[in-house]
């Protein structure tokens, strides 16, 4: 590990004034950057400890959620609004890492994590452009099994691991940040970035941005949502693909429905073209794998994931489906 | 302010790359907690902070500073073994060995978790307020703990044993605060 100062902050403006520089991180739980650190792939000269702000989870009078950026992951998926009001936030919570490490993980750094692609952790063995831009990538003509089929550049094939981003991209979440501009706010779905030619530019924060809380709208719809992960093991694997899905069914038709995907790209993503065919449209299993493909026509395979499409369109299928109460 | 680890204050150390981990085992020469994988992937190394189970190998140790630690070490009283550790050992939950002071540690903390009602993810009910337990809430609960001997159903059988027996002695160690609300 390279090394790195250490200092606490006791609010957001103190952290974004120690940190300073682009050669600064804020630390959250520590999960997936001292990972990173130790293997050299991440070589910060200055950690600014920000886990113990933000730790709030706020209940607003217009039914939002104001989600403190410290927050740890177990207590988030505890939370009894969210385990009612926002099922699918609290499931893919639980889907992800251990119970350890949700213990640990904070909401900021959740959604700040790096992709867990196998040439991206490899700093002296493999090529990256995410991680030394201009190299290559390895990941491209190597063991792709677990890479992209949306959005994915000549660049970078890799996804974002999170689970918890998958359900807040379909719950529509605000991400409020501070800098040293002063405080804004921007779409979850705005917050990751798509690959093209310069994947190691992975978001719109500008160097010395802090998160600071995520906000949940008032979405009655959510009280009827859910998550499914499909993985190689039944626990403690990371997303081949995933679903985080809302729905709403009167009379028979899809009265309003959320829907996003997760292992599937370099950012949570929204399945918005899948939304616009369903909405008003029959609840029913054909409807859902009509929709499902429309949004994938766009998926292209690498050598060793092709079959992350058929995948994603079954469990998409599969999920609305349960929400509907249909038979797939 | 210092850490305090199975009741004793110990400084923070000057390097701030010092991980918990290391600080127990290199520093304070309490062996038990393994170092397995060093990259949160195995649990070898979960001990408690403040009774909750985390990972130590991903904790820089500067960020514990005021937090009270529970080892394995932390468990048994003098010579006489905590119950859990007991029925390891009568349910051979363990061949090796290496992987049983993160597995006990684990599951003091998940009887924690339990306790204050938190969901896992093979719970049906998700907004139920307590937990209906069950083996396969166990075992998706223990997850984050591999055991390369493949000593995994007797792991279950003796959490679910202490579970069933004397849930105290797992809770005792795991501070219970009132559910997040």
């Amino acid at each position: 590990m390279t090394p790195f100062s250490y200092s606490r902050a006791d609010d957001a403006a103190r952290a974004i004034d120690l940190a300073g520089t682009s050669a600064a991180k804020f630390l959250g739980g520590g999960t997936n950057l001292v990972d990173l650190m130790r293997e050299t792939v991440e070589r910060p000269i200055r950690l600014v400890d920000v886990s113990g702000l933000s730790g709030a989870i706020e209940e607003r009078e217009d039914g939002s959620l104001l989600i403190g950026a410290g927050v740890k992951n177990s207590t988030l998926a505890a939370h009894r609004a969210v385990r009612t009001r926002y099922p699918v936030l609290a499931r893919a919570i639980l889907a992800g890492a251990s119970a350890q490490i949700r213990n640990m993980a904070t909401v900021g750094g959740n959604l700040l994590q790096r992709t867990r692609c196998t040439y991206f952790y490899d700093n002296e063995g493999a090529r990256c452009n995410k991680r030394a831009p201009g190299e290559g990538c390895d990941a491209i003509g190597g063991f792709n099994r677990i890479h992209a089929i949306l959005g994915a550049s000549e660049s970078c094939v890799a996804t974002h691991p999170s689970d918890m981003a998958v359900a807040l991209a379909a719950l529509g979440a605000t991400v409020h940040i501070t800098g040293a501009g002063g405080a804004r706010s921007v779409a979850l779905t705005d917050l990751h970035r798509l690959p093209g030619d310069r994947p190691d530019i992975e978001t719109v924060l500008e160097p010395g941005d802090l998160i600071t809380a995520v906000e949940l709208p008032a979405l009655p719809l959510a009280a009827q949502s859910t998550y499914r992960k499909v993985r190689d093991r039944a626990s403690y694997a990371f997303a081949l693909v995933s679903v985080a899905a809302a729905l709403e069914v009167k009379d028979g038709r899809v009265r309003d429905v959320r829907l996003a995907l997760g292992g599937v790209a370099h950012k949570p993503w929204r399945a918005t073209k899948a939304e616009a065919l369903l909405m008003g449209g029959p609840a029913t299993a054909e409807a859902f794998r009509a929709a499902a493909e429309a949004e994938l026509a766009d998926a292209r395979p690498l050598n060793d994931n092709g079959f992350k499409i058929e995948l994603a369109a079954r469990t998409i299928t599969a999920v609305l489906s349960e929400l509907a109460g249909a038979n797939a | 302010m210092p850490i305090l680890v199975n009741g004793s204050a110990v400084s923070v150390p000057d390097d701030p790359r010092v991980s918990l981990l290391d600080l127990l085992r290199e520093q304070l020469h309490l062996t038990g907690t393994k170092v397995g994988c060093n990259q949160g992937a195995c649990g070898a190394c979960t001990v408690l902070v403040d009774g909750e189970r985390i990972v130590s190998c991903l904790a820089l140790a500067v960020q514990y500073d005021g937090r009270e630690i529970t080892t394995v070490e932390g468990l048994s009283q003098g010579d006489a073994l905590h119950p859990l550790q007991a029925a390891f050992v009568e349910h051979d939950g363990f061949q090796c060995g290496y992987c049983t002071p993160g597995q006990i540690c684990s599951a003091i903390g998940m009887a924690g978790e339990i306790k204050r009602g938190i969901p896992s993810h093979v719970t049906e009910d998700i907004g139920a307020e307590t937990i209906a337990v069950s083996r396969t809430e166990f075992q998706e609960r223990m997850s984050g703990n591999l055991c390369r001997c493949g000593a995994h159903n007797g792991i279950i059988d003796a959490i679910s044993e202490v579970y069933r027996e004397d849930r105290d002695a797992l809770e005792r160690f795991a501070f219970i605060e009132e559910p997040a609300e």
